[in-house]
């Protein structure tokens, strides 16, 4: 057993970053208790809603399924790197324009399911943005207009 | 929902790892994507001392061809990488197929043929996949290593032969024949759910269209992978039609062990495997669909 905190070490948003954990902390409660970065959020944590989805080193992940003690020197993107402040990036503007988020839980997730496809497809087929979501579970919005804004914005970049 | 306190270890090598196991007294549990094993840790329904991180053991991770032709995976390997990898697509089609149902991007792009393996969940994908491919798993320990045929590798519900001080280390596949046809079903609710039931249909099917082999496996319903030999022995020398496949179908229901949960019961399922069977045979045999319709 261990409750000794270990020092991490890692990217977040292009940013070196660094912090103490206790190996049983999962990254995601790393990220939002030890950095203060809340954007991600924790819900289910087993793997189960998808709101934790983060990139780790580029690659969608859930972060309530990782101990963050496993992130050591790792490449992060969170929700907080996609636009700046006061400035949605053109995902999120098109998320808001499409109402694609009610109560907004799910949301960070969401952003960063649809950012890791459009990086490794950037003209999505509806069906495909459909399964490159299915793992993110929304409550409010009945997934149409989420599914829009991601289409409407891969169609907008050239 | 959190974990119980744990000692955590990431060895840099395979001998380490190895080293590290031998201990048997240690309460060591291997991690490998994590991702079932990290809700089993927030649910506590796992609580090892110790948590052995295999994931800078970069010798585990990688699919190649031996030379003796087959296919070797380390058991690091994720979902992922058997999803889009060349070899994996030109020599087994039906595994990069299979990976696309396997949960979703964020866990595949963790979870790997290992863990799946070695957490031997009934409904998991790779348990059904080796043991209709025939696959050979490497079973490691310090000093040693020992060859077990995936169908020997499960004794039952999470359970399998390894032993406390072994390391699943390499699956390796014998490579198709070119005349190998495939079909793959599995029922789940929702998408990436786990199957309630799946079949998988492996058929070498000669030019005049008579089954020289088949090899027919069905989890989900079943406690573990479960090779239905009766029925791949009813199509073998023969040229199969629908009514051949549905008096096969009709001994399967009485040979085939069902098992019941909250999520579907034994009758339900024994329909599914029926219906999954038929629909993977229709699959791999398309003259099969037309006759039937």
């Amino acid at each position: 057993m261990s409750e000794e905190k270990i020092t991490i070490h890692l990217t977040v948003n292009g940013r070196p970053m660094q912090g103490k954990a206790e190996p049983r902390c999962t990254l995601v409660d790393f990220l939002r208790h030890e950095l203060r970065l809340t954007g991600t959020h924790a819900g289910c944590e087993h793997g189960v809603c998808g709101t934790c989805t983060i990139l780790v080193d580029g690659e969608p992940t859930r972060s309530c399924l990782m101990f963050a003690i496993q992130a050591e020197g790792r490449e992060i993107w969170t929700v907080e790197g996609l636009g700046q402040e006061g400035k949605l990036n053109p995902l999120q503007a098109s998320f808001r324009k499409h109402h694609a988020l009610q109560c907004g839980f799910c949301t960070p997730g969401m952003l960063m399911s649809a950012t890791a496809l459009l990086k490794k497809c950037p003209k999505p087929s509806a069906e495909h943005v459909r399964d490159a979501l299915s793992g993110n579970v929304c409550r409010c919005t009945g997934y149409t207009p989420i599914v829009d804004a991601v289409i409407e914005v891969s169609q907008r970049q050239i | 929902m959190k974990p119980q306190a744990f000692r955590y270890l990431r060895p840099q090598s395979l001998e380490e790892a190895l080293a590290a196991l031998s201990d048997t007294e240690a309460d060591i549990r291997p991690i490998a994507g994590g991702q079932s094993l990290v809700p089993m840790m927030s649910l506590r329904l796992a609580a090892p001392s110790t948590l052995l991180d295999l994931g800078s053991i970069s010798s585990l991770r990688g699919i190649r061809v031996d030379e003796s032709g087959w296919l070797v995976a380390g058991s690091m390997t994720t979902h992922s990488d058997f999803e889009h990898s060349e070899i994996v697509g030109r020599h087994f089609p039906l595994l990069p197929m299979a990976m696309e149902s396997v949960a979703h991007m964020p866990i595949r792009s963790r979870g790997t043929i290992g863990g799946s393996l070695a957490h031997a969940d009934p409904a998991g994908d790779w348990p059904a996949l080796s043991v209709a491919c025939e696959a050979k798993l490497v079973l490691s320990k310090q000093g040693a290593a020992r060859a077990v045929m995936a169908d020997e590798f499960f004794c039952g519900i999470f359970s399998t032969v390894l032993e406390p001080d072994e390391l699943l280390t390499e699956i390796h596949f014998p490579l198709w024949p070119s005349n190998r046809r495939w079909g793959l079903q599995k029922f789940a609710r929702r998408r990436g759910d786990f199957a309630l039931a799946g079949a998988i249909v492996l058929l070498d099917v000669e030019d005049d269209g008579r089954v020289a082999w088949a090899r027919i496996v069905v989890n989900g319903a079943t406690e573990m992978p479960t090779v239905l030999s009766e029925l791949a022995a009813g199509l073998e020398g023969k040229v199969p039609d629908a009514s051949m496949v549905e008096a096969l179908l009709d001994q399967v229901e009485s040979s085939v062990d069902v098992r019941s949960d909250l999520h579907a019961s034994t009758a339900y399922r024994k329909e599914l495997v029926r219906v999954m069977i038929r629909r993977a045979l229709q699959q791999a045999l398309p003259a099969l669909e037309r006759e039937h319709e």
